[in-house]
């Protein structure tokens, strides 16, 4: 059983006649570096405000919030691009949902908003673990200093808990570009479908596997590095880092 | 906004989902994780080897796995699987194995790189003493490792090894890239397909999802309280 390998492949015409098969990499590459970009923005967002919630006074307030990350984390990710992509559309309003649908990039819409609250409820939780973790002292020295609530929050809380889980962010960063390829079941053509589209043109299986495999791995070589150097420029003295070592999850 | 919502679909079909797609999605996920478990703990083992070799060989096997997407993988062993099993019976053409067979083994050595880390963090959990309370008692490293190690790191890292395994289960969702394999999302959006009622089967498929995933976790949740080794 022998494979015909041919690694000049990457730098052969694709069928649309002016760029390389390298291009057509490279052009997925934006799709997954915008996507993930993107998303990480939104789901730092929406993750630090729920992750505060959680670990508020307020009773109701904290179910809700415990409620978003319970549904958010449940449904397996291409379900909830589905839901964006097919189901959103069909229960808002006819207008809206017509408007949704002829966006000019709806299926890049659609996978940043289900890839954004996919990670959101994945970082709340990182968010109130790393508030959690605090001394409980600290939350007492700010309200004794005369900060209110939100203050204390904004001057004490979330800088200290923020900078003890950099390592578990650095994961889930690491893990935002590779959920993007999920976009691909949507019809983003991300870095893997771009990889899926070179294959059914040239039977090069496994050449273009390889050479999105090798961009997987440089990306994630770089946010490894960038973590290690930002964990060392903010580190608080005396306080130690929980560590890089990330066990299950993805 | 649920006007013209259509239960009658979700009725007709909901049989053949759970005994085809759901079945299959469960069988998957146990012999996956079980798989996935053996491996990972061996790759545990090689990861903590003093071997310069084996260890480096297994770190490298972890830290690829664990860059890359799992749809990536997926196409990888898709495309590879029937390729090596030409390779290993010696045939000319490419040995179909079948879509459970291909899916297995595609989760069983993703999953390993996943499940191998929490067996690590577990192992290193064990106190140095015990180990070399093995050693006194005069066992070898195979005897150490399989009755005074292991044990615990298993039992420690129970609810952790659970957490992943309901991951492995919503992981086996993403088979519908490939089309031809009757997991429970690829078979309802079949279904959904044919009779053009996306909206009804893929808010099922949610509900599912969400109700099996949320009463797991909480039946791991309850465990962990029960395993915890009081020290």
């Amino acid at each position: 059983m022998h494979y015909n390998w041919n690694w000049g492949i990457f730098w052969q015409e694709s069928p649309d006649g002016v760029s390389t098969y390298m291009d057509t990499l490279l052009a997925g590459l934006k799709w997954t570096l915008a996507l993930s970009i993107s998303a990480w923005i939104m789901a730092l967002i929406i993750g630090t405000v729920i992750g505060t919630i959680r670990t508020m006074p307020n009773k109701w307030a904290v179910r809700v919030a415990n409620g978003y990350v319970e549904l958010f984390r449940n449904i397996p990710l291409i379900v909830q691009m589905f839901l964006w992509y097919f189901v959103m559309p069909e229960i808002v309003p006819a207008g809206i949902g017509n408007w949704l649908k002829s966006l000019p990039n709806a299926s890049f819409v659609t996978a940043f908003l289900a890839l954004g609250f996919f990670t959101s409820s994945r970082i709340a939780v990182q968010v109130s673990a790393g508030i959690n973790a605090l001394p409980r002292g600290q939350k007492l020295a700010g309200t004794a200093l005369g900060l209110t609530l939100p203050q204390t929050y904004r001057y004490v809380l979330l800088p200290m808990s923020f900078r003890i889980i950099i390592p578990s962010l650095t994961n889930e960063f690491a893990a935002i570009i590779k959920n993007s390829s999920v976009a691909l079941t949507i019809g983003l053509v991300e870095l893997t479908a771009a990889t899926y589209s070179m294959r059914e043109f040239t039977f090069q299986t496994f050449e273009s596997l390889t050479g999105a495999t090798v961009i997987y791995v440089i990306i994630s070589g770089i946010a490894l590095l960038l973590a290690r150097w930002l964990e060392k420029a903010i580190a608080i003295p005396g306080f130690i880092a929980s560590g890089s070592a990330n066990t299950g999850g993805h | 906004m649920f006007s013209n919502f259509d239960f009658d679909v979700i009725q007709r079909s909901w049989f053949y989902l759970f005994t085809t797609g759901m079945k299959f999605t469960l069988t998957l996920t146990v012999v996956a994780m079980i798989g996935g478990i053996l491996f990972g703990t061996v790759l545990a083992m090689m990861r903590l080897s003093h071997n310069k070799v084996i260890s480096f060989v297994a770190t490298s096997y972890v830290n690829l796995i664990r860059s890359v997407p799992l749809v990536l993988v997926i196409f990888w062993f898709y495309f590879l699987v029937p390729f090596i099993g030409a390779w290993i019976t010696g045939a000319s053409q490419p040995v179909q194995v079948g879509a459970f067979s291909s899916a297995l083994i595609t989760f069983i050595l993703f999953e390993a790189a996943y499940y191998c880390e929490i067996m690590r963090s577990g192992i290193q959990s064990i106190p140095r003493g015990q180990i070399s309370a093995g050693y006194a008692l005069g066992m070898n490293y195979w005897q150490m490792m399989g009755n005074v190690v292991l044990p615990q790191a298993f039992r420690n890292m129970i609810p952790i090894l659970l957490t992943q395994t309901i991951v492995l289960f919503q992981d086996v969702s993403l088979v519908y890239v490939l089309g031809s394999v009757p997991d429970f999302v690829t078979v309802a959006s079949k279904i959904a397909q044919r009779d053009g009622r996306l909206v009804e089967m893929y808010m099922f498929v949610a509900v599912v999802y969400f109700v099996m995933s949320f009463g797991l976790s909480t039946l791991v949740k309850k465990l962990q309280q029960r395993v915890a080794i009081i020290r």
